[in-house]
């Protein structure tokens, strides 16, 4: 079906090509039969180049018409508020700016089309002109550079006020585990050198590191909503990026080095999903999979909305579907949660 | 600086274009020392035969990513065992990635644009009767091609060509247990790369020494066609920067075949734990965007140089703020060795690095802001001749403009951390530099076809199809693009099937392959017109778009000294379009432009902004 539909719209571009060529063609057949643009030429492409302009803004609102709904949703994380904003701010600039230069640009190719005989005013130069476009985009430019400074700042100071949790994420072709600090909230010490297969010991801790024996190793990220968390990030193979859409925070994993990266979560998965706008991106996307299920096709089971974390440089074959889901509880959930797991100790206990 | 050019007028080549010496089919067209020749071999090889390859590799990925899983015989046909049945492997949906962005940026926008143009005009327009060395020129285009031979053996070793992403970070592409395109492919993608630099500096060091060196009497720097200014800052960052991306491809060999950990440390992969220790990726980062990022200007200074000449002769009008335009071409380069950084906001170096680059980064869309502004200007009140050259120059801006605002958010440190790496990103690279550069390329090449090949032109009809198809259809991939990225999907990825969250994107990813679809065969038609008015093109006159630069004054016939008789003087900058004495009457009567070539009449005043 899709090939005939691509045959179709082939045929269909080909026969536009050759009628655009002839139409191109009549409009020059009482001229001179060269090869440089005449009035003719001049006045079509004129003309097209204000239908272009056109055509930008019928795009870039047929974008936004239909596709705004398919973005992220609203920030889950503390310093995500503070992100979208400055974020829509920037936006609002950019579409003014490209609006107004969009225009001036094709309106004067269509204004300003050659005829014979007019002649075009010899303007080479104009220093208060050159000045205001200087100015212009400096002053709105120290406005973003320092609200965004501001913002790095404050995202990218991982310290240890408000007591955060201390959580490891570590990545490896093709999957990620996180780690917990435990009861101490404090991360036994770790080196790929020390991993033990045999003993299940993947992340390879510290056996001997006491702050390492109640460390909790998982496939599921729960965090409590509202607590801090810091993360910290291993890679054992390649590089790999800790990406939370959602939380609007990334970092790479990064084999000999740990890389960190902080954020509060503020909105648990349930409230999540009671959001109107992920309500209707689930009834939207469980549409879909209910056709394909019609047609017997994969990925058709319904979906309910979960965090998730992926990965965000390249990192081989199956980097398309390295992810971990993550749930975020009030705190009396996470706690039973974190009660039904076993320690590292524990786990090493068994495997003796 | 003006005078005392005299060289080449007189002396040493005194000799050429008079007589020709013996020249075999060998010497005219293979191993050629004529920079025209070097400059239609690099455009035919660069930009017509890898971009082909380039861009045909891109549809097929946009296959997949649109219709992922499904089977089609022409992955079959021409990816054999890597399409069983048809359907696209993941290994190699990677190498197309990766092997397309390398073509594209390397061998189409760097080889391709530069090499041609540069090659070019630089003489032409300057008054030389060539490089100032035809060997070092030819040995450069040769390294080129043994280069791009070697890119497209990789493409047929066994184990898959190089498939780390362009920017071949390791440990992936250090570590051929990591992925099978990191064996023998990765080898031969760092050996073609080492060429190709070797390649781009004989070239650049050409350009540089040319510029500066052989101008003709009279042409100083101040009345120097912008392309000129362009090609040679453009030569400049290249000398600059590409030896740091041979020192960090040459380190990345060694970690490779000889056990070094430069990049590499505590590494446990496939069961066991690796020997290397104490070396950083984040340095290969460093060192790879020290060239990666003036390499994006490497590709776009030169189109932007074209687009400021096309621009002018075709508005009849000077381009607006002369020295502006040299003075943003300056500071872009400036500024653009040290920005390298924004590409590594998240990569785990120090925060503060940050800062500083987004503070650098942000500075430089204030001299693209004045260009773009000037370039608006030049249309203004202008006498528009609408050529397909003149079209893609004007749509040049337009994606220039689109494609660098989207980078006030990359650019800037916080808003970068949550659409790094994801659609968004590429949608910002291809319209500001790729779309752009490509635009470049067109422009030059249906405004100096001419100059090419003899006086014949190409066919203006089949150029504006090629033009308006292409225009819309670069617009509705890369427009949309954008809402893909900000809906959170990373790039790089085989399909999106695996996250139900991206779903509904799926019609997205449809609707820009179709327009990819249209767009590669729009390309079609500017190829068979490229090569059907090569041989049939009609003749036009010896200055076609009457333009007041040098290269138009040369013989149409291509002949070894460009021109036949004593090298032209200059006596004005490159722009006196449509100027006119204190009557309102043009300087010269029923003529809108005034060749560099025409003295200053009596009481003119020399009006050089």
């Amino acid at each position: 079906m899709t090939t005939l539909l691509i045959f179709i719209v082939l045929v269909l571009v080909a026969i536009a090509v050759w009628q655009m060529t002839k139409i191109f063609e009549l409009s020059q057949l009482r001229t001179e039969n060269s090869e440089i643009a005449n009035d003719s030429d001049n006045k079509y492409n004129g003309y097209l180049l204000f239908a272009f302009m056109v055509f930008t803004y019928l795009i870039t609102i047929f974008c936004f018409w239909k596709y705004t709904k398919f973005l992220l949703p609203d920030a889950a994380s503390a310093h995500g508020e503070e992100y979208d904003f400055l974020m829509l701010v920037s936006f609002v600039i950019i579409f003014i700016v490209q609006f107004i230069t969009q225009f001036l640009l094709h309106y004067f190719g269509y204004k300003y089309s050659g005829k014979e005989g007019q002649k075009a005013l010899f303007y080479a130069d104009n220093d208060r002109l050159e000045f205001i476009w200087t100015i212009i985009p400096v002053i709105v430019l120290a406005g973003l550079i320092l609200w965004g400074l501001y913002s790095w700042t404050e995202i990218m100071d991982v310290n240890d006020e408000d007591d955060p949790m201390m959580i490891e994420l570590y990545a490896q072709q093709f999957n990620w585990t996180a780690r917990y600090g435990g009861e101490d909230n404090v991360l036994g010490g770790a080196n790929v050198r020390m991993i033990d297969i045999d003993k299940a010991n993947v992340l390879g801790l510290d056996e001997s590191d006491a702050y390492a024996a109640d460390d909790v190793v998982v496939k599921e990220l729960h965090l409590p909503v509202g607590r801090k968390v810091n993360f910290k990030m291993r890679s054992q193979d390649v590089l790999h990026s800790a990406y939370f859409p959602h939380f609007r925070a990334q970092m790479n994993c990064v084999p000999g080095m740990t890389t960190e990266f902080s954020f509060t979560p503020i909105k648990t998965t349930a409230e999540m999903r009671q959001d109107p706008d992920v309500v209707d991106k689930v009834k939207r996307t469980n549409k879909i999979r209910a056709k394909r299920a019609m047609n017997g096709e994969d990925n058709s089971e319904p979906w309910e909305f979960d965090y998730v974390l992926l990965c965000n440089k390249i990192c081989g074959k199956s980097h398309y579907n390295m992810q971990m889901k993550i749930i975020v509880e009030t705190q009396e959930e996470y706690d039973a949660w974190m009660k039904s797991q076993q320690t590292f100790g524990q786990t090493m206990a068994g495997a003796q | 600086m003006s005078a005392g050019h005299e060289h080449g007028d007189d002396h040493a080549h005194d000799d050429h274009g008079h007589h020709h010496h013996k020249e075999t089919f060998v010497t005219k067209y293979i191993f050629s020392q004529d920079h025209k020749m070097i400059a239609k071999q690099y455009l035919i090889t660069g930009v017509l035969a890898m971009g082909f390859i380039g861009i045909a590799m891109s549809l097929m990925f946009r296959m997949q990513l649109a219709w992922p899983g499904e089977s089609f015989g022409i992955f079959e046909t021409l990816l054999g065992k890597w399409a069983p049945e048809g359907v696209m492997d993941a290994d190699i949906y990677l190498s197309l990635v990766t092997i397309h962005g390398t073509i594209m940026v390397f061998f189409v926008l760097t080889a391709g644009l530069s090499g041609t143009f540069s090659n070019l005009l630089i003489p032409l327009q300057i008054g030389a009767r060539d490089m100032a060395s035809g060997f070092l020129n030819m040995v450069s285009y040769w390294l080129f091609f043994i280069s791009s031979v070697i890119m497209v053996c990789s493409l047929f070793v066994e184990a898959g060509p190089a498939s780390a992403g362009w920017t071949v970070y390791p440990p992936l592409s250090a570590l051929p247990m990591a992925q099978s395109g990191s064996g023998m492919g990765m080898t031969l993608w760092l050996v073609s790369m080492a060429i190709f630099i070797a390649s781009s500096l004989l070239g650049s060091l050409n350009y540089i020494v040319t510029v500066l060196n052989l101008r003709t009497k009279g042409m100083s720097m101040t009345r120097l066609p912008l392309t000129i200014w362009a090609f040679f800052v453009t030569a400049v960052i290249g000398v600059i920067s590409f030896p740091v991306l041979l020192s960090a491809a040459l380190l990345l060999i060694m970690d490779r075949s000889f056990g070094t950990s430069f990049f590499l440390s505590d590494i446990f992969i496939q069961g066991e734990v690796l020997h290397y220790q104490g070396g950083s990726p984040v340095l290969y980062e460093h060192l790879f965007w020290f060239l990666g990022h003036p390499e994006v200007y490497i590709v776009i200074l030169p189109a932007m140089g074209i687009v400021s000449e096309v621009m002018a002769v075709n508005s009849r009008k000077p381009i607006f703020g002369y020295r502006a335009m040299i003075a943003s071409i300056l500071a872009i380069a400036f500024l653009s060795t040290i920005v390298w950084g924004h590409h590594m906001f998240i990569s785990g170096m120090n925060p503060f690095l940050g800062s500083v680059f987004t503070f650098t980064t942000l500075l430089i869309a204030i001299p693209s802001a004045v260009k773009a502004f000037n370039w608006i200007t030049t249309l203004w009140k202008g006498n528009l001749q609408l050529n397909p050259g003149m079209l893609f120059s004007i749509a040049m801006v337009s994606t220039f403009i689109t494609g660098g605002l989207t980078g006030i958010i990359l650019g800037d440190s916080a808003l970068d951390i949550n659409v790094h790496d994801t659609y968004f990103v590429v949608a910002h690279f291809h319209l500001v530099m790729g779309i752009s550069a490509l635009y470049g390329v067109f422009a030059g090449v249906y405004h100096w076809f001419p100059k090419m090949f003899e006086g014949k032109m190409m066919n203006k009809n089949l150029g504006y199809v090629h033009f308006w198809v292409t225009a819309v259809c670069a617009y509705g991939v890369f427009f949309p693009m954008h809402f893909v990225g900000m809906a959170g999907v990373p790039r790089r990825y085989y399909q999106n099937t695996d996250f139900p969250m991206f779903d509904e994107l799926t019609d997205v990813q449809v609707l820009m392959t179709v327009f990819a679809l249209i767009a590669g065969a729009a390309q079609l038609v500017f190829l068979y017109n490229f090569i059907h008015s090569m041989f049939y093109g009609k003749k036009g006159p010896k200055n076609p778009w009457k333009a007041t630069t040098l290269e138009w004054t040369a013989e149409v016939k291509h002949i070894h000294g460009n021109w036949d008789g004593p090298i032209p003087h200059v006596h004005r900058w490159a722009y006196d379009y449509s100027k006119v004495d204190e009557n309102g009457e043009y300087i010269i009567p029923g003529q809108d432009f005034v060749p560099q070539t025409v003295p200053l009449k009596e009481g003119e005043e020399e009006l050089q902004h």
